[in-house]
């Protein structure tokens, strides 16, 4: 979205054909830095993004910061397949980048946006995920300020790739990190485990299943502030997207060195989402979420912080759901079922399917 | 969820686990063995030997597919895969064994070889139909229970007409196995892996009933108790070994009634016998050369038989010196025994098999279990 002074349609008297956003598809040209870029730009991105920064359209976002600390926080969205029940590449990249950015109890501000196109990409597909990204941004109240697009050949990339930027403003007083879990700190989830993995999966051209599952995409930061207003002393805030909830907790255990034991009857999971698991032959831990976060507090505050979560519509599920213990082997290890024990262990590679 | 959660009861399995503590002689140990990979995972999964008396020893046995498939063959599906214009197609878990070199079949996927996770052999044939233009392979390996989907993917080729698709067949057999491990020496003779029983199979015996294991009860005098994958059929299945035991008896039992008949399932069978036919003799990893263990393809299905349609050269390839996979899978030793275990050798990068699926006897250890260690 580089460029200087004013769009070059606006400005100009004559007939420009406008871009077929029904039947077109994306050209090398569109990423060209010239008038189609420009093109692209003015009918597309700033209709959808709309905001006085924006529409500066200059080659960076100038905005005043608060006093206090900072935080930034980028991801990058290679979702396939790009549309998926409860979302599509579009919101997920907006919620994405503001939930890594809320998880250190900070208030996000403004987001930036990068699209790798690949030549051929229907546009209208490409519409539909810019106005989903609008949408998101707007309900989340956080506005996209800056972007960029390139088109590469086709076949070298996979339709479209969208990198979020996001930065925010931590409140005086609030200090959430990973290494902050201490022994006897209860843990707490805010929602039921591997929705978004498996509406992914249902999808996915091997695998093809039916499952009423919507992926869980959504953004955090209103949940996250509730939060931090009723306990402000929360020590760990994580969203456990890619490599779920096990995935996250090692990451916490190793970060603060202390173990983590969880209860596998106090871990809330959607019924269908067991039932693929079960089939498919996965571990529910390890599958992806994004709308969902891990919350590591003191033990007495822990109810409260329950209760404040339950109140809110993406907390509603919350639970306790285990506890920080001492262990100089950062073990995650969980209480089955069946009250027997066993380790929660890193993922190694790719999780992939048991034959028998 | 129906038909699962009633079989994962924590309640229940608490009070198994009380008869079980009654019924052991505390005087005696009881090794017990099961076959399958199901089973160890479920094991390790729910945590089963936290509610076991001290004096049971579960001993992971050979029943996980992927881990007894010798690296001779990988190492063939690999250099098939590697052909120009070949999609080779497999199962999950397999795609990531390593062979002496470290190859994979994951490794050369990355490398631009088309390699293709299927969740069923009929997506093989699929894949065949939808790229003519290709030599689909199906890369078959697995135990009886995974035989009948081969040979209806043969047959359904067949009826199509499809001259592009073909079956690298690795199938093996449950019997002829735990015959060969109640036959070694280690067992028979030295005594070194005293076996006091076995949990049978669930789905394999649900093809095979439970009538094959008659033999192993009366000629070994080893009771057997044919369990479901699900933790309380384990435990339950624990209760019935430990009570014949302690009267003396060996008979085969049928904890997993709810699915598995004395005569197994008898369309299966007549579908498997109308496509395959037994090897003289086939490589397991682990094991070594075991007579009569494997199928291949009969020669009226020989159009679908990878090996006569490709070069396939018999290789045999010996495991890393330092991984004790062959032991671990006999039972002579257990993964913590294994220098390389847990350092060298990882479900991240692993050396020997068994670390290979969450099946193998490593693998389950070292992700469910090796807390236990530092305990």
């Amino acid at each position: 979205m580089k460029s200087t002074g004013k769009s070059v349609i606006a400005g100009n008297a004559a007939y420009v054909r406008p871009i077929d956003f029904k039947k077109g598809r994306v050209e090398m040209g569109h990423g060209g830095g010239g008038r189609m870029t420009m093109q692209l730009i003015d009918t597309l991105f700033l209709t959808a993004f709309d905001n006085d920064i924006l529409r500066q359209m200059n080659d960076q976002a100038c905005f005043s910061v608060p006093a206090g600390r900072m935080v930034m926080s980028t991801d990058s969205h290679v979702v396939s397949p790009l549309f998926f029940p409860g979302g599509d590449i579009g919101s997920l990249s907006v919620n994405g980048t503001i939930n890594d950015v809320a998880m250190s109890g900070a208030r996000p501000h403004y987001l930036s946006a990068s699209f790798i196109l690949e030549e051929g990409f229907p546009l209208s597909d490409l519409k539909r995920i810019v106005e989903s990204m609008a949408k998101a941004a707007h309900s989340a109240g956080v506005p996209i300020i800056t972007g960029d697009t390139k088109v590469v050949e086709k076949g070298k990339g996979d339709g479209v790739f969208i990198t979020t930027t996001g930065v925010g403003s931590v409140p005086d007083g609030i200090h959430i990190s990973s290494e902050l879990a201490r022994p006897g700190d209860k843990i707490l989830l805010s929602g039921t485990l591997g929705d978004h993995g498996i509406a992914i999966l249902s999808l996915r051209e091997n695998l093809t299943f039916h499952t009423s599952v919507q992926s869980d995409t959504a953004a955090l930061h209103e949940l996250v502030a509730s939060m931090i207003q009723a306990v402000p002393a929360i020590h760990v805030l994580r969203d456990p997207t890619r490599g779920g909830l096990a995935t996250a907790l090692n990451e916490i255990a190793r970060q603060s060195g202390v173990g983590i034991k969880l209860r596998e009857d106090k871990l809330p999971i959607h019924e269908q989402v067991r039932a693929a698991c079960e089939f498919l032959g996965f571990d529910p831990l390890y599958v992806a979420n994004e709308g969902k976060l891990i919350a590591i507090c003191e033990p007495d505050l822990a109810d409260k912080l329950l209760q404040t979560m339950q109140a809110s519509p993406l907390g509603r599920d919350a639970a306790i759901i285990g506890e920080v213990i001492a262990d100089p082997h950062c073990f995650v290890q969980m209480e089955t079922i069946f009250g027997g024990q066993r380790v929660v262990d890193w993922l190694s590679g790719e999780q992939l399917p048991r034959i028998c | 969820m129906k038909y699962i959660d009633e079989f994962r009861d924590g309640t229940l399995a608490k009070k198994i686990a009380s008869a079980i503590k009654n019924e052991v002689n505390p005087n005696r140990r009881y090794q017990l063995m099961e076959f399958c990979g199901g089973h160890t995972h479920a094991i390790s999964r729910y945590g089963i030997p936290d509610l076991l008396p001290g004096n049971v020893r579960m001993i992971h046995g050979p029943g996980c597919p992927v881990c007894v498939l010798p690296v001779g063959r990988i190492e063939n599906a690999i250099r098939l895969a590697q052909q120009p214009g070949v999609i080779l197609c497999s199962y999950g878990d397999m795609l990531r064994v390593p062979t002496d070199h470290g190859m994979s079949l994951l490794k050369i996927k990355a490398q631009g070889a088309d390699v293709r996770m299927v969740y069923s052999s009929i997506d093989a044939v699929r894949i065949a139909q939808e790229n003519p233009q290709h030599q689909v392979v199906f890369f078959a390996i697995g135990f009886e229970t995974t035989t009948p989907p081969t040979a209806i993917a043969i047959k359904q080729a067949q009826a199509m007409g499809l001259n592009n698709f073909t079956v690298f067949c690795n199938h093996v057999l449950t019997p002829p196995a735990i015959s060969h491990i109640l036959q070694s020496p280690e067992v028979r003779q030295l005594g070194w892996v005293p076996l006091d029983g076995f949990i049978g199979p669930a789905h394999v015996s649900t093809i095979i009933g439970s009538h094959p294991y008659e033999y192993f009860a009366e000629e070994f005098q080893k009771p057997v108790v044919i369990a479901g994958f699900e933790p309380l059929d384990v435990m339950q299945a624990i209760l019935m070994l430990i009570q014949q035991i302690n009267q003396g008896r060996a008979d085969v039992e049928n904890e997993f009634t709810r699915a598995v008949t004395r005569e197994g399932n008898l369309k299966a069978q007549y579908l498997v016998a109308e496509v395959f036919e037994l090897r003289r003799v086939f490589e397991w990893r682990g094991l070594g050369w075991v007579p009569y263990s494997a199928l291949r393809i009969k020669a009226a299905f020989a159009d679908f038989d990878a090996e006569k349609r490709f070069q396939i050269p018999a290789l045999s390839i010996a495991d890393h010196k330092a991984c004790e996979c062959g032991a671990i899978l006999r039972g002579i030793k257990q993964p913590q025994d294994c220098k390389i275990f847990g350092t060298v050798c990882t479900p991240d990068n692993p050396v020997g098999s068994c670390m290979v699926s969450s099946e193998g006897a490593c693998a389950a250890h070292y992700s469910y279990g090796r807390f236990r260690q530092t305990a």
